[in-house]
This record gives structure tokens, sequence and C-alpha cells, in this order.
């Protein structure tokens, strides 16, 4: 198989070929146009490797800290799939506006969502980015774009969808990416959102995380083929899927899709392959329960893209970041722990404005 | 007739108000199936895709939950989103994002974001609307914390609840009943707001507090009247605003009359009726709890067949006899009172 683009049947369905081959973002690179330069940050290794190690990190410090009982409440870890929010937002801009979902930290931070108000958010802290009401599972950082995250599966699309039809109405030169998993492409308000988006030709980039399982229920269990990006056709929305998980790939295809939605084209549909390492809540590890193969796994975690970002970079640079970011995690739950619990007034605080 | 008493009906009070707040503010928009249709919705959205262009009063695909997600992540960008239904009763399509979102999201988010969005839910009744086109929710969104419920019956009310609901920055839910809709009265034309959590006496009397909701508010006027020649003195009491609920006012004119009747709009388990009788043993405490009652619809779903429908709904007879028998104790049969708005309504819808 060629490493490269392929277009299928469809004219509009793009499909990104995953190869064993070494292939670098040199082979399937979009350049965004002079207009849009300088609004989405330029990305290298580095800065990829800093980003993918820092969530990755972050994951596994809570992963340390869940057993101590410090984080009372519910965790859904990303690790594992740190590509695809990397990826993506590398695409944007900071103007850029994000939704998400529960399993949203990787998102969070990948978007810029400040690390210390997370971790302080996690322990149920004041400093928290909810003052201690959210937890990990209702994450929010307005100043980074990152909209706050719904533990109801895919009740934030419409969300987006409503925020890239307000941009529209405003002429404002920004677009919405919104993240859901393959779990919420059943949900009706899915289809009813797509719909919606591309009858307005909103601009709206619709990114699902395919990582197979809704908790532990196989995509062929819950429906007749797995074919998200057809769904998506069907409502008239050009459709990219990349199999590989590599942030490079990733980035590109949503650069590509971004700089169409720029235009005023509508939306953009993105699927991207990926694996949850660990438990669909909690830090234990995903293979466990035996419900998937563990080859399956094992091949997903042969070609971590972390560790394969890793090998690209110089070795004294790399472990300079590496330090960086291990001080900055040190930093964040430092100051979760420092971090007073809510005054008992706040209870009834924020029930309306 | 000079601008001061100006009258105007139920659905031309509504459609100023949307009006006066698109002028005034370019982020409130007004979508849902149909507002731009001829019969623009009884008239309230008539022509403003016209004035306002047609990105500001659009109609929808019939996408109940995600068209109450748009409105809810245009109003995280700012906009101020009316989202209208032509029946009531799609609001159960709406629930997961009015319930787990646009309640929630002020206080999940600790404040960081707000949910101004302005849900107008249009009660069907009469002339065969059945059991799926005549339904009253309002008790669901009552018993919710971060959501307001408000159901004015007057056109003044009307006009200032749907501003004030307009420029609130949490989510409203707007009762219109649409046999309210031919009902006059005085609008000022200035653009004005009828703040939530203010209780409208409607008639002063000493023997019976009558609170009703919405359109049974005409029906407990009709009673208020036969009564009165009865002997019997009725306090009308409109709530105005459910949620929140103005208890104080209820309660002062209840500690006076010893006696109280809430008519509701609804069935009366969980209800309205149910929650004021509850406030209400809690705020008088041991100054004495008034002899009390709730109607409301029949427990069953609405039935079509006419015979049915009319004893299916609380009437000005009913709620004159109830009354009666909560201050005298005895049985009396009230005159029928004719209620013209039912009576002469006719379909096809």
């Amino acid at each position: 198989m060629i490493p490269g683009i392929t277009i299928s049947k469809s004219t509009l369905y793009v499909v990104i070929f995953w190869s064993n081959a070494p292939i670098s973002s040199k082979n399937i690179s979009w350049k965004l146009p002079a207009t849009h330069r300088g609004k989405v940050a330029e990305h290298t290794d580095e800065t990829f490797y800093r980003s993918l190690y820092r969530i990755r990190r972050v994951e596994e410090e809570i992963v340390r800290l869940y057993p101590s009982d410090r984080i009372k409440s519910p965790v859904h870890l990303s690790i594992g799939q740190e590509s695809v929010s990397v990826g993506v937002c590398a695409a944007l801009s900071t103007n850029d506006i994000v939704f998400g979902t529960y399993r949203g930290h990787a998102l969070y931070l990948a978007k810029g969502g400040d690390l210390n108000s997370m971790m302080a958010e996690l322990f149920g802290k004041r400093d928290g980015s909810a003052r201690g009401k959210a937890g990990s599972m209702h994450l929010i950082d307005l100043g980074a774009g990152m909209m706050g995250t719904s533990a109801i599966v895919a009740t934030t699309i419409p969300h987006a969808v409503g925020y890239a039809l307000a941009i529209q109405m405003r002429r404002e030169n920004r677009i919405v990416a919104v993240f859901f998993g393959d779990g919420a492409s059943d949900e009706g308000v899915f289809h009813e959102s797509m719909n919606f988006a591309a009858l307005k030709k909103l601009p709206i980039l619709f990114v699902c995380e395919n990582n197979g399982y809704a908790i532990y229920s196989p995509v062929s269990d819950r429906m007749p083929a797995d074919n998200f990006c057809e769904r998506a056709e069907s409502y008239r929305i050009p459709s990219t899927r990349v199999q590989s998980g590599k942030t490079t790939e990733i980035r590109d295809a949503a650069a590509h899709a971004a700089v169409a939605i720029r235009k005023g084209n509508g939306p953009q549909f993105l699927e991207c392959l990926t694996a949850r390492w660990r438990d669909h809540v909690g830090p234990d590890e995903d293979r466990i329960w035996n419900y998937r193969p563990d080859s399956e796994l094992d091949d997903w975690i042969a070609r971590d893209d972390v560790a394969a970002t890793a090998s690209r970079i110089d070795q004294a640079r790399r472990s300079a970041i590496e330090a960086e970011v291990e001080r900055e995690i040190a930093d964040a739950i430092a100051f979760a722990e420092a971090s007073p619990y809510p005054a008992m007034e706040e209870l009834n605080e924020h029930v309306f404005r | 007739m000079s601008s001061a008493d100006r009258e105007l009906t139920y659905s031309e009070a509504l459609h100023e108000a949307v009006r006066q707040e698109m002028s005034r503010n370019s982020d409130v928009f007004v979508f849902g199936l149909g507002v731009d249709d001829a019969k623009g919705m009884y008239g309230t959205t008539a022509g403003l895709h016209e004035e306002f262009g047609t990105e500001r009063n659009f109609d929808t695909p019939l996408a109940e939950d995600a068209m109450t997600g748009v409105a809810i992540g245009a109003a995280l960008a700012g906009m101020r989103p009316i989202h209208v239904h032509q029946r009531m009763d799609f609001l159960l399509l709406c629930m997961n994002q009015l319930i787990n979102i646009a309640a929630k999201a002020s206080y999940m988010y600790a404040g960081a974001c707000h949910v101004p969005i302005v849900v107008r839910g249009i009660i069907g009744r009469s002339w065969g609307q059945g059991a799926q086109h005549s339904q009253a929710l309002h008790s669901f969104f009552m018993h919710v914390p971060g959501i307001k419920v408000v159901a004015p019956t007057t056109p003044h009310d009307a006009k200032g609840c749907l501003i004030a609901a307009i420029r609130d920055d949490n989510p409203v839910i707007f009762m219109e009943h649409r046999m309210l809709y031919g009902n006059r009265g005085v609008v000022p034309e200035n653009d004005y707001e009828v703040p939530f959590g203010q209780a409208r006496i409607l008639t002063s009397g000493n023997d019976v507090t009558i609170v009703g909701v919405s359109h049974m508010i005409v029906e407990c006027l009709r009673a208020a009247h036969v009564l009165r020649e009865a002997g019997v003195s009725a306090e009308v009491i409109d709530p105005v605003s459910l949620a929140p609920l103005d208890i104080d006012t209820i309660a002062a004119s209840a500690r006076k009359t010893k006696h109280l009747l809430v008519v509701d709009t609804s069935w009366t388990t969980c209800g309205t009726g149910s929650e004021i009788l509850a406030q209400l043993v809690e705020s008088l405490g041991e100054e004495g709890i008034p002899k009390m009652k709730r109607m409301g619809y029949a427990p069953t779903p609405c039935p079509t067949t006419r015979p049915l429908e009319d004893i299916y709904y609380p009437s000005g007879q009913t709620i004159a006899e109830a009354a009666h028998a909560l201050v005298r104790g005895r049985d009396w049969t009230a005159p029928q009172i004719e209620a013209r708005e039912i009576s002469e309504f006719r379909g096809p819808f």
C-alpha cells in the first residue's frame, strides 16, 4: 500500500492510508494559504512531541495519584488518543473554538487549557477551572477557546453547530471543531446536527475519534457497517478518514479541511482511528475486562505516536522538553494540593447568572 | 384612544415584544418549525424575516433535540435565541439539552458561561387536540434548578415577560396557551419588562384565594364572578412566573382568606398546586394552615371526543363549585358559564 491519499468511489471521500513504511508529513501536506498563515501556529516534531508527551504524562500522573483518592470523581483517560487532539488543534488558532467530551483531558491541554486549573479541578479545589463543581467531565477554559465538556454522549455536537451559526451570523473569521467518539454517532442528535450544519454551510469541523468502543460495546455490535464517513457524505459533508493515528497526518487532514471551512464552503468531517489504552473510566488497563483482542491493542501500542514522534527528535532536545514538562506537571499537582476547597456558601452560587 | 390605553391581543403583544427586542439587539433571533410560514406562529412571528432578514427568523428541520442544542451553542457564543414550538408536547424531545445542559451550564462551569435562551412552548388545548397536542409541561421544568418558567396570562404580561425573558441571562421556558391569543388588553407601546417572581392579584376578595395557571386564570375569573353573585368573595391571583414563584403574595392572601384553591393548567400530581401547597404549609407554620384544594386536568391523558374533553378540564363552573365547597363546606351548583374562546374555536388544527 502506498502511503498517501486515494480517492474512493465517492469523490469527496478522501482516505489516507496507514502503512508500516515510515512516512513523514512531507508526503502529504497542504500548505496553508498566505491569508491564513500566522493565525495557526507552525508545528514541528518538537512542538508536537511536547504537546503529546505532556498529555501522556499528565494522564499517567492521574493514574499514579488515583489510588490516593485525592481525585474523588470519574476520569476518562485519553492515553493512546493524544494524537487526535494534538493533530487537529495544530490546525486551529486560539480564536477557533473547540467542543469536546467527558474524555476531554487531551483536547483541553492540546487547545491550550491551563494545566493548573485542570489539576485543581480534578482535586475538587477552589482554583479549579470550575471551582471544583465540574471535575474531569466538565472541563472548560474559555480563554483558550475550550468550551465546556459534557458527560452525556453527543450533547455538545449541536452546541458546536450553534456556535458556528453564531460565527456565521456575526461574519467572524473563525471556525469550530467538535470532537466526539464513535459512540456519539449512534445518537440521533449527531445526524440532526450534521444535517443542519450542512444545510446552513456552517464553519465547523466534525472530528470523530473512532476508538472502536462505546464503553465495551464494539462498533460491530452497534451499526451495520463501519461507515462514519459515508454518513457524513450523505449530508454532502466532505469527509476524510485518517487510519494511522499519526499526529502529522491528522494535522494535515485537519488543516486541509480547515482551509475549505474558512473559505465558507461549509462543514467538513474527519474520522480519526485511534485506540483507548485504558479502561473506559478510571485508571486501569483496558484489556483487563477481556472484551477486546490483545493483538488489537498491541498493534496500536506498537505504533504509539508519542514514542514515534520522540524517536525523530535529538536526544538532548527531547530530554530538555521532558524535563520542562515534568516540572510543569509537578508544579500543577502542587498547585492543586495547595488550593483550598471551595467555601460552603459556594454550594448555592452559580445556579443562575 | 390614547397610547396610554392602547389595546392589543395577546398574540399581537408577543409579536411586538419580539420585534422591539430584535430592533434593539442584533443578537436576538427566532427559529423553529414554521416561524416564517404564512401563519407566522399565530401571528407572533409574522413578517419578522422580511423586516430583519431570513437569518434572524428561520424555519428549521424537524430536529428538536439538535435545534435546542443549536440554541444553546449560539447562546454560549453570546447570541439570544428564541426557539419556538408550536406545541409544547415537543419539548419532550428537547429535555436532554434543556435539563442536562441549559439548566446546568452556569453551575457546572461555575459561571464561566451562561445560556440565555427563550423556549416558547404553546399549549394546544381544544378542538380535539388529544393526548399529544395539549400538554402543559411546566412542572417538569419547575423541578429543576437553573431554569426559569413563566406563564403570562394577560397581553400586558405577555409582552413584558417575553422582553424580560429575552434579556434574562438564564434559560427561560415561556408558556403560552393558544386559548389566550385572542385576549385583548392594554399594552404600553414602549419596551418594558415584567419582572419574574412577582404574582399579580387580579381581583381582591376576602373569602377564598384562587390561584390559576395560564389559561386557567381566565376560568378562575369567571368562577370569581359567579361566586360573587353567590355571596363568596374570591381573590384571584396570577403567579405570572412559576419559577421563581412568588409564594409570599399567595401566602399573604391565604392567611387573610383562610381558604386556598390552586387551579393548574395540567395534572395535579407533583404539579404547581402541589408545590404551592407545600411551600404554603412551610411558610405559614404555626399560624394556621388554610383549607386547601388543588384542581387540574383529570388524571388521564387528554381525550379527543368533545364530551370527555369538556370534563377533562376544570371550568369556571367546577372551579366556582370547588371554591364554594371550601368556603361554605356544602355542595352548591354553580351556573354554567360559557368559555367562548373554547366553544367558538374551530379547527382544522
